[in-house]
């Protein structure tokens, strides 16, 4: 039987931008106690995290008139981490479970929370909208369908789901500097960075691995390991920036 | 049922009318250097239509009170001159009416979109997409970078397309959501779409002008009283055209300076 | 002018046999005009529940309507409409009544019915061009209302359809995929009917009328009737080929309206060297001929039938006729006015607005006859004649409002704000539809050989009269006030404190539409129960009158009529019940 840590995945997701949520993990079968753990920094300079003008839509300014939003296409921590990677096996993943539980997506303060939620195949993914105001969410996805949906404030959650794996941007179409990521992942083995840029992917059998993260704007960066036993490998992943 | 209709149609056209006048709904205050020409125009307009409306509504009651069957066997009266005074006054008065107004209406009109800007203007880019404004100012080095749309990402607030990596010029360029103008300079803005047909409307400023794909529009105007008003979609956009706005704010030039650093800081 | 009717003008039929073409396909210009004018009726009882809809919507935006969410999933999750429900809403809306109702029923429905007879015409000049031009304007129908059901929803560009937000397809947003191209492909069909029912009109009033139906004889109506579909002719011969090209941009990658470097849904559209403004000149080009096929009936209709309750003739028939023909040829001449701010050359604004304003010198003309006509009469009040009567007050109302949009510089503040959209419902909307409705109840006896109930008539005028004036009169304080139309909600700052006007004109709007139920009724009760009506129940002149109620199947009953008279013959010192029939076998009056 798996354990879940939905507590920590509910935590993490409704939590928002000050927050800095711990890295999200996923369920090991039991036996299997392989760990790759790490962190995701970058060299070079990274482009500035703007603030965000929300002049219009005055709701939102409201929101967040105690705290500007920034820009989260390029999010760093102390000692040069990186928010928002996605850390995942990318090939030789074994001991993978089907994702079960519900994942949420909330529209919140004109953002999208979390900026980037990883889903498995057919997963169900909720989408909430907690402003008082309408919005309209569209992932541009490639691969699977691609749609929009409207939802004015009050309306009830869209319930959705994700059949293939993708990478898809998702764009609010009302409000131009909303933006996320749904990753649709076939593994169960990721996790996505916090300010601290710490992952942790648990419950690896022993083999021969590939991990990879992902940065929206930088790119990918792999390695390849090999797991024997119970061991903890460690790695770090190096994004080089730009400011551009 | 005749005179129920002169009462019915006298009672709209009394009301309507009193409703007009009061200004119960009306124009904000314009705060357009060309604004008080398109006032004038309005108003002239509002009194000569005005008037056709009253005395046409009323000469209906009148004629539907008047002239109904009595059953009484008189004998039908023709209209003093047949047709001909229908013709003569339509051409004359009308006729007047829509050359005075076309005389004075096009030097209005013309003043605003068929005048050259003034040299000393502020340039402002403006995109319109779906679904906000966004405004370019040129920076220091006053001059605006290339865009390209290929490179537009909103993500990191690209929206023009810039491309700062190869182009220095594009480094300094500020964009922001919101138009701030310092008062009583005139602006020229170079209008442009990234999507779709939008219009930009500031009913203050009484103008309008739509933004067309593919091409640059040039809008040229001078505000006359510093505050905050609200720049609309006024073109059918899709679906988030209700929603389509930006705020113009207009100040003094030492705060529009202030502004402009700052903004110029956070880019 | 005198036209003998030659042999080969006149048309012979064997009476229909058979359930299918005595009902459904009929070649009888009078089943046809029927079944155009059920169409329009199921028309409009679609398009206005669709303004309910949307009124209910902006009064009060977040108030969730019960059974929406079952008829629409997508559109109205939770009975809210969503926003581009809204605008898919609008767009359908105005699809549909400018296309299935104003074009359908004055034009095409009454037109059909009566304009043979009143010629004196046994059918129409080709009355299989006849039965294919309605049901084409069917499948046109079915199209149009089949985009309710694509996934995607149907189309939401407004009827007007800009590009490029109609011609790129589904990378748009929602109502721009399948339902954008459903909209093009039912317009485009809908053209092919009208083309051929253009047709028809002008060979049945230049070759069949009857012996001694001269041109100058022929009554106000059909002269309207005539002129409307050389409008036509023109106007829709020019909306189908724009609508095939715009076909093509959305299916076959073509550019006609799109130019390059547009980036939509973060896709940079492959489309390079079209233009949007040329969409909307081919539009406009029809667009405006439009709104005058849309009332020039409705003149014709109030110029027939105001003599006949004035019991006096019409003042200046001949100087109407040129009224109309006047403003058929300066509709071609002011497309441009639509597009004062459309990104076109400023100077030709001030070419477009010219003609514009002359346009209202014969529509001002035209009016002041009809109320010249009302002077001296012997007025009776009949539901015809009160509908008539309103249609001279909001048509006055309506034709005001476009003095304002007609000049530039006020266009500057007016344009795309609820002035516009006041000053077209009052002419189409009101106007119109007050020719259509006294039209119904003129017409009525001598189509269904019954009487319409006079009081329900009266209240069905009071109630809408009354209603209409105060839907519409206000959004001219709203478009004042700056308030931009299109809009699914007000969400603007300037805007809010508007909204308790819109609360006033949606309560209104739900009670005039409510009142239409008691014309309803009137309508399908009188089919039935109502009366038998007399051949002439109105004493009127024109030849339908000369025939039975209803007419018989080549409606004269083999005697094709000899007219002798006008059809202006009223209030006749002398003559046996104050008018002379033109069918009348007394000589000829010299006038």
């Amino acid at each position: 039987m798996r354990t879940h840590s939905i507590s920590v995945v509910a935590t993490a997701l409704v939590t928002g931008a000050l927050a800095r949520p711990a890295t999200i993990v996923r369920a090991t079968p039991a036996g299997a106690a392989g760990t790759i753990g790490g962190k995701v920094t970058y060299t070079g300079t990274p482009p500035k995290m703007k603030p965000i003008d929300m002049a219009k839509e005055p709701n939102c300014v409201t929101q967040h008139a105690a705290a500007p939003v920034l820009t989260e296409n390029v999010v760093t921590g102390p000692g040069n981490t990186l928010r928002w990677v996605v850390v995942y096996i990318s090939a030789g993943d074994q001991g993978s479970a089907p994702g079960t539980e519900t994942v949420r997506l909330d529209q919140k303060g004109c953002q999208y929370i979390p900026h980037v939620l990883v889903v498995q195949p057919n997963q169900p993914l909720d989408i909430y909208n907690d402003d008082p105001h309408s919005h309209n969410i569209h992932p541009l996805a490639k691969v699977n369908p691609e749609w929009n949906k409207s939802q004015p404030a009050g309306a009830p959650p869209i319930h959705t789901k994700w059949e293939q794996p993708e990478f898809i941007p998702v764009k609010c179409n009302v409000h131009p500097w909303m933006h996320g990521w749904h990753m649709v992942l076939t593994t169960s083995h990721y996790a996505v960075t916090g300010e601290d840029g710490a992952f942790t992917l648990s419950g690896l059998p022993p083999g021969k691995y590939t991990v990879t993260a992902w940065q929206e704007q930088f790119g990918t960066q792999s390695q390849d390991l090999t797991i024997s036993g119970t061991e903890t490998k460690t790695i770090n992943l190096v994004f080089k920036a730009t400011p551009y | 049922m005749g005179k129920l209709f002169a009462v019915v149609v006298t009672i709209i056209t009394l009301v309507a009318t009193a409703i007009f006048v009061a200004h119960v709904w009306w124009l904000p205050a314009d705060i357009a250097v060309h604004g008080p020409a398109i006032d004038h125009q309005l108003r002239e307009t509002m009194v000569s239509a005005g008037l056709l409306f009253v005395v046409s509504q009323l000469a209906l009651a009148l004629f539907a009170w008047q002239y109904g069957d009595r059953k009484d066997g008189r004998p039908i009266k023709l209209f003093p001159g047949g047709a001909m005074p229908m013709v003569v006054s339509a051409i004359v008065l009308v006729g007047a009416e829509i050359l005075a107004l076309t005389f004075v209406g096009s030097k209005v009109w013309a003043g605003i979109f068929q005048s050259p800007p003034d040299p000393n203007s502020l340039v402002i880019d403006v995109q319109a997409e779906q679904f906000a404004f966004y405004f370019r100012y040129a920076g220091p080095d006053g001059s605006f970078a290339a865009t390209h749309p290929e490179l537009i990402n909103e993500a990191s607030e690209n929206y023009f397309g810039l491309d700062p990596a190869h182009d220095v010029d594009a480094r300094d360029d500020i964009v922001v959501p919101s138009l701030a103008i310092p008062v009583n300079r005139p602006i020229l803005l170079r209008m442009h779409a990234k999507d779709v047909n939008h219009s930009f409307y500031v009913p203050e400023l009484r103008i309008q002008q739509d933004f067309v794909p593919g091409l640059v529009i040039p809008l040229h105007f001078t505000a006359t009283q510093a505050g905050k008003y609200e720049i609309v979609c006024t073109q059918l956009c899709g679906l988030g055209h209700y929603n389509m706005r930006a705020y113009l704010e207009v100040m003094p030039q030492e705060q529009f300076d202030h502004w402009l650093k700052d903004k110029a800081a956070q880019q | 002018m005198d036209h003998a009717a030659t042999p080969a003008a006149v048309h012979h039929h064997a009476p229909p046999q058979g359930f299918l073409r005595k009902h459904v396909f009929s070649l009888d210009h009078k089943v046809i005009g029927k079944q155009y004018l059920d169409l329009a009726l199921v028309a409009v009882c679609i398009g206005m529940a669709l303004s309910w809809l949307m009124r209910v919507h902006l009064a009060w935006p977040n108030l969730p309507i019960p059974g929406l969410a079952k008829l629409s999933p997508n559109g109205a999750a939770n009975g809210v409409i969503t926003p581009e429900y809204y605008l898919s809403l609008m767009t359908m809306h105005a699809t549909i009544m400018v296309f299935f109702v104003l074009t359908s029923a004055p034009f095409a429905g009454f037109g059909n019915y009566f304009l043979p007879i009143q010629v004196g015409a046994e059918d129409m000049a080709f009355p299989r061009f006849n039965m294919m031009s309605f049901w084409t304007t069917c499948v046109a129908f079915l199209v149009l209302i089949s985009s309710f059901f694509v996934s995607d929803g149907p189309a939401l560009s407004g009827w007007t359809a800009y590009a490029p937000l109609s011609a790129v397809g589904k990378d748009a947003g929602p109502g721009q995929g399948l339902g954008q191209t459903l909209w093009a492909l039912s317009i485009a069909i809908f053209c092919v009917g009208q083309l051929f029912g253009s047709l028809n009109f002008i060979a049945t009033t230049l070759d069949l009328r009857t012996k001694g139906m001269s041109l100058a004889r022929m009554p106000y109506s059909t002269w309207a009737w005539f002129i409307t579909s050389v409008i036509g002719l023109i106007a829709f011969a020019v909306l189908l080929p724009a609508c095939i090209l715009l076909l093509l941009d959305r299916v076959a990658g073509t550019s006609f309206f799109i130019p390059a470097g547009l980036v939509i849904s973060d896709r940079l559209q492959p489309h390079s060297g079209g233009s949007p403004l040329l969409w909307q000149h081919l539009f406009w080009f029809f667009g405006h001929p439009e709104v005058y096929i849309a009332i020039l009936p409705g003149f014709g209709i109030v110029s027939t039938i105001l003599p006949v309750f004035a019991r006096k003739p019409l003042l200046g028939p001949r100087t109407l006729v040129g009224c109309m023909t006047a403003i058929a040829f300066l509709s071609y001449t002011v497309w441009g006015h639509h597009m004062f701010l459309s990104g076109m050359n400023p100077f030709s604004a001030l070419l477009f607005s010219v003609p514009t304003l002359i346009i209202t010198i014969p529509a001002t003309i035209a009016t002041l006859l009809w109320i010249g006509t009302i002077y001296g009469a012997k007025l009776r009040f009949t539901t015809p004649a009160l509908f008539c009567l309103g249609f001279v007050s909001v048509f006055v109302s309506g034709g005001l409002s476009g003095f304002f949009l007609a000049q530039p510089s006020i266009d500057t503040y007016l344009h795309a704000t609820y002035f516009v959209v006041a000053h077209f419902h009052f002419v189409m909307a009101v106007a119109a539809m007050f020719g259509i409705f006294a039209g119904t109840y003129f017409w009525f006896p001598k189509m269904f050989g019954r009487m319409m109930n006079e009081t329900l008539g009266k209240w069905h005028f009071w109630l809408t009269f009354i209603g209409v004036y105060c839907i519409f009169m206000p959004m001219h304080y709203l478009g004042l006030a700056g308030n931009v139309r299109r809009y699914s909600a007000f969400t603007d700052d300037y805007l809010k404190p508007l909204i308790p006007l819109h609360r006033f004109i949606t309560i209104a709007a739900l009670l005039t539409g409510a009142a239409q139920l008691i014309f309803l009724y009137n309508l399908i009760r009188s089919r039935f129960r109502g009366p038998r009506a007399p051949d002439n129940p109105w004493q009127a002149t024109t030849l339908e009158w000369s025939t039975t109620s209803p007419p018989p199947f080549d409606n004269f009953g083999g005697h094709p009529p000899v007219v002798s008279h006008g059809p202006n013959e009223y209030g006749v010192p002398g003559a046996a019940g104050d008018y002379v029939m033109q069918a009348a076998s007394e000589p000829a009056r010299v006038r």
